[in-house]
């Protein structure tokens, strides 16, 4: 029974198999691994490469020097009979002019005529194809490269080389090879492990500021090497989107600080308008002006909430799928109608100037809001009998829209912030409206790769809308 | 008309049902996906007020992608706190006749449901529309009250068109600016406003009855007087 415990105690451990495959997920070990396989595989091929051709060559020099040497014995067979052909063999053999030549004649009876071999090597049945076969020559076992030719009269010539020395010649290359195979499997490994360091060493500087990121330091940035490699594009791009990253996150911060305070104001306002008329309505219509009036608070604070996620939207940058080349002429012209009757009913003289075309590669939805919050702007602010110049014309490769008024425009200081979400310059303090109207135009055209400029009309606003014209 | 209302708040849904009931609407309502599928596929109805995420496992989208693949035309109407125009888009694509986001005016959801059964039930472009003695020939383009040729500007026609379109029913702004001007946001000021008081001069002032109508906290309406 006890011995349940240690089993069940060795078994698998929920985690283990990918804690074991851990070393294996690291990127720079598998560089390494590749490099090593890689640095193995061209070794490998490089060494059996050396052996085939020196070896081979070997071979077939052995025999090439056989072919002649039996090719002369037979011509003095051919020349002087059996006779000449056996002087030649032991003039050889005593001349010992090929110290490793193996000479054999035998009669057609299988009695040996001449020759330096004690008997006929077993397994030599086939003329004329090669063997190699053990020998014994005088005595000392040896093994050598034969061929056999025919002699006329029944006779067969067996002429060969001992070898032996190129055997163990075979056996040293054979072991200098395993020694270099070895050492460079070595060199492979060193070669990964350095290429590993070197690997982690580089990301080393991208890994520490992600995690201080992730940790929320939003400050850091990758160092930049200044070499302009691979890693350093890697390194910029990175930091393009830490930028962007901090960019948005400080937009989330401001506007639930925005939030906090702007939207407390008309929830406040609704709530105790509901509450007052709870408490003290006495008749039912007073009852119903109250509930309609906090409804129309409410929906105020709903078309807020649409105006921030609208903005937030375009910020993100997901509403590109709707972009489209498009002529913005007639997309303007027809805001010009719809708001020439506003401006008549106002006594406001609208002066229109838009030029046609004006291709632009943009989002047709976006461009009307951001130019309908700029009209709904200059409206709101100019007194009855003023101007109000709308233009539209192509400068410089960028189609600009410009929207002027001589309204009580935007003071010096707080131009800049005039876009940030809720704020609100002095002027329109004491006036209906969310403060996000130039937030969205902003957001509208840096979505299309523009920009925004907001000047002194002397007096009033010039705001000014440029997005790049689009080419086909 | 009977309308079918898919909606899994308890709150919105009695506000819905209560609302078209009070104007003159058969009711059904379904809580979940499954059942609103169920209802939608095996009887009829005139619309559906459907909602975007629904629990049951079957959500509004998928619900009418199943109803338009069995051939359903009945027109629907999507009610949805995803408001953004990529989830608009995506409820248009998936079949739907119109896109209303949360929190809504029950006028506005009104109008547009009744403005939807018209819709479908239009058979063929017509060529003339006529609203009491008020005239309009599309083929022309000329318009008409009695004996009398009106002149009008080609937004002021496309206007008029849009409302004798929709006679005897409330058409909000929100509708008149999507419909008419093609525009999907609500702008600051009153640009309907202005507009409709222009067209008033050209087709309601110079004559004894008035047939374009305010309606309070809706919209407009044109209709003749004794409809």
């Amino acid at each position: 029974m006890a011995s349940y415990g240690p089993a069940s105690a060795s078994g698998p451990v929920p985690g283990t198999p990918r804690r074991r495959g851990a070393l294996f997920r690291s990127a720079g070990v598998r560089f390494a691994l590749v490099y090593a396989v890689v640095f193995g595989i061209s070794a490998f091929v490089l060494a059996v490469a050396l052996w085939y051709s020196t070896l081979g060559l070997l071979q077939h020099q052995v025999q090439n020097a056989i072919n002649n040497d039996s090719q002369t014995l037979l011509e003095h067979e051919e020349l002087g009979g059996l006779p000449s052909l056996e002087e030649a063999i032991r003039d050889r053999l005593v001349n010992e002019s090929e110290p490793n030549g193996i000479y054999l004649l035998v009669s057609a009876t299988g009695q040996i005529l001449a020759g330096n071999l004690d008997h006929w090597p077993a397994g030599l049945t086939h003329d004329d194809v090669w063997y190699e076969l053990p020998v014994t020559r005088q005595g000392i076992a040896s093994v050598a490269l034969l061929k056999v030719q025919p002699v006329p009269g029944g006779m067969k010539l067996l002429v060969g080389r001992d070898v032996r020395a190129r055997l163990e010649l075979r056996n040293v290359l054979r072991a200098g090879l395993i020694w270099a195979l070895s050492l460079m499997i070595a060199l492979g490994i060193m070669g990964a492990l350095l290429i590993r360091s070197l690997f982690r060493r580089t990301i080393k500087d991208i890994s520490a500021t992600t995690s201080a990121i992730a940790r929320g330091d939003i400050s850091r940035r990758v160092p930049v090497s200044g070499v302009g490699d691979e890693f350093d594009e890697l390194a910029i791009t990175i930091n393009e989107m830490l930028d962007r990253i901090a960019r948005l996150m400080d937009g989330v911060r401001q506007v639930s600080n925005a939030i906090a305070h702007d939207l407390r104001t008309p929830v406040t306002r609704a709530r105790s308008r509901l509450e007052d008329a709870a408490l003290h309505a006495s008749t039912k219509d007073e009852m119903q002006a109250a509930i309609d009036r906090a409804t129309l608070d409410l929906d105020g604070i709903v078309s807020v909430f649409e105006a921030l996620l609208r903005i937030s939207e375009i910020e993100v940058g997901s509403r590109r799928a709707a972009f489209a080349p498009i002529d913005l002429s007639p997309v303007l012209t027809d805001m010009d109608e719809l708001y020439r009757a506003v401006a008549e009913e106002k006594q406001i003289v609208l002066h229109t100037e838009i030029e046609t075309p004006l291709p632009v590669w943009a989002d047709r939805d976006l461009i009307q809001q951001a130019v309908v919050n700029l009209l709904d702007n200059s409206l709101k602010f100019s007194e009855s009998l003023t101007v109000i110049n709308f233009s539209a014309m192509v400068v410089d490769g960028m189609v600009q829209i410009v929207v002027a008024d001589r309204g009580p425009g935007i003071a010096e200081k707080d131009r800049s912030r005039a876009t940030e979400r809720f704020f609100r310059g002095e002027a329109a303090r004491s006036t209906a409206g969310s403060g996000l109207g130039l937030a969205l135009v902003l957001a509208v055209a840096q979505l299309h790769n523009g920009t925004l400029h907001l000047q002194d009309n002397h007096p009033g606003l010039r705001a000014i809308i440029s997005i790049p014209t689009y080419k086909s | 008309m009977r309308i079918l209302v898919v909606e899994d708040d308890k709150d919105v849904a009695g506000f819905v049902l209560k609302g078209l009931r009070e104007a003159g609407h058969t009711v059904e309502h379904a809580d979940n996906g499954r059942d609103g599928l169920f209802l939608a596929a095996s009887e009829n109805f005139d619309a559906i007020i459907l909602d975007r995420m629904l629990p049951g496992g079957i959500d509004g989208l998928r619900l009418l992608e199943t109803l338009r693949g069995q051939d359903n035309t009945t027109p629907v109407l999507f009610l949805s706190a995803l408001g953004q125009v990529d989830d608009r888009v995506k409820g248009l694509k998936a079949g739907g006749d119109d896109y209303l986001t949360k929190p809504f005016a029950f006028a506005e959801l009104l109008a547009r449901v009744e403005a939807l059964t018209r819709r479908g039930k239009s058979d063929g472009p017509a060529t003339r529309l006529m609203v009491g003695d008020l005239e309009m020939d599309l083929l022309s383009r000329s318009v008409r009250r009695g004996t009398q040729k009106i002149d009008l500007q080609p937004r002021e026609f496309r206007l008029l068109e849009y409302l004798m379109r929709h006679a005897g029913q409330v058409v909000t702004r929100t509708m008149l600016l999507e419909g008419v001007w093609d525009y999907h946001f609500d702008p600051q000021t009153n640009v309907i406003d202005v507009h409709i008081s222009r067209l008033r001069q050209k087709v309601d002032k110079p004559f004894e009855t008035s047939l374009l109508h305010t309606v309070r906290n809706a919209g407009y309406m044109l209709r003749a007087e004794d409809i």
